[in-house]
């Protein structure tokens, strides 16, 4: 069982990173669960040291108000739809390099799909928009 | 024996009161050194060193917003002994963690963030001691996420290292308080 487990891990490590036009469907359900990797810097609802996520889809990058966005994704010009999100996720510097997103990206298209139709479906509790 | 009954265990208390007191400065020390004292940091320059006192920075963003959640927990009337030692104790290491990140950004040449002068959390959520802890637990977890996403993309190595070191005490942060509140301590094989 470990030694699947390390060969998943190596697997996902020497993956080519895929065009974002091979997404699988997303689930929102998985996508909720991987979200929780999101915690220490972002949240749906508030800016953190990220800014918040909710609303993200549509969204033009380094638009949120009252966060202090990195020079490289305010002039990104970059417009988040589940193709462009797919891409950051996959590797957040290769796309926007400068970005303060320091992480080296989600390897498993499918767990960036799921993530993408997560946010997706994900709504702003309150009036911050 | 669980946590909470090694933490009302006085020869334990005492014990690690002795060893705090006698290995704080030293394991501090050896932070920094591992950090901000290395000479080769400050000397490598470039755009390579610029990428890694953004990541840093944005870890620092990340421990000083720590600092502040287990303040309001701290401060919420909610947590009771043994569990308020345990949150201002891991509010302590978050501090560390800080101050070695803050120090070693100079060193690269760049700016630290300040702490923001208000934090939002979901403190509407927050009705007991169990809620307290697993909002920390979740704090905890995505700080484990969020450092193991950053170790790849140090341009170096020693960055990596102890970026690796930190998430290491992280994960013993989230594993203690997943059994705080009664939930398997470690749910799997590897962390993501």
């Amino acid at each position: 069982m470990i030694r699947d487990g390390v060969l998943r891990i190596l697997a996902a490590a020497v993956a080519v990173v895929p065009a974002a036009s091979a997404m699988p469907p997303g689930d929102a359900a998985r996508g909720e669960a991987i979200y929780s990797r999101c915690f220490a810097c972002h949240s749906l609802d508030a800016n953190r040291t990220g800014p918040r996520h909710c609303g993200l889809l549509g969204r033009r990058a380094g638009s949120v108000p009252g966060f202090d966005y990195s020079p490289a994704m305010r002039a990104s010009g970059i417009v988040w739809d589940a193709k462009s999100l797919d891409r950051f996720l996959a590797s957040p510097a290769a796309m926007v390099p400068g970005t303060s997103m320091g992480y080296a990206g989600i390897a498993s298209a499918q767990e960036r799909a799921d993530l993408v139709a997560f946010l997706g479906a994900a709504r702003c509790s309150g009036p911050r928009e | 024996m669980s946590f909470f009954a090694m933490a009302k265990d006085p020869l334990l208390r005492a014990s690690r009161r002795r060893f705090l007191s006698n290995s704080g400065v030293a394991l501090s020390g050896a932070a920094v050194a591992l950090l901000a004292g290395r000479e080769a940091l400050a000397a490598t320059g470039g755009a390579a060193t610029e990428a890694d006192a953004r990541i840093l920075n944005t870890a620092l963003a990340a421990e000083l917003e720590a600092v502040a959640a287990y303040q309001v927990g701290a401060g919420s009337g909610l947590l009771r002994k043994p569990a308020l030692d345990l949150a201002l104790a891991f509010q302590g290491h978050h501090k560390e963690h800080a101050d070695v990140l803050a120090k070693t950004i100079e060193k690269l040449g760049g700016r630290p963030v300040a702490a923001k002068a208000r934090y939002e959390f979901p403190t509407e959520g927050l009705k007991s001691e169990a809620d307290v802890l697993r909002f920390a637990a979740s704090l905890e977890k995505g700080a484990v996420s969020a450092y193991l996403g950053a170790v790849p993309v140090f341009g170096n190595r020693d960055l990596a290292k102890a970026a690796a070191s930190i998430l290491g005490d992280e994960a013993m942060h989230w594993a203690v308080l997943r059994h705080a509140v009664g939930e398997t301590p470690v749910p799997s094989a590897f962390v993501s």
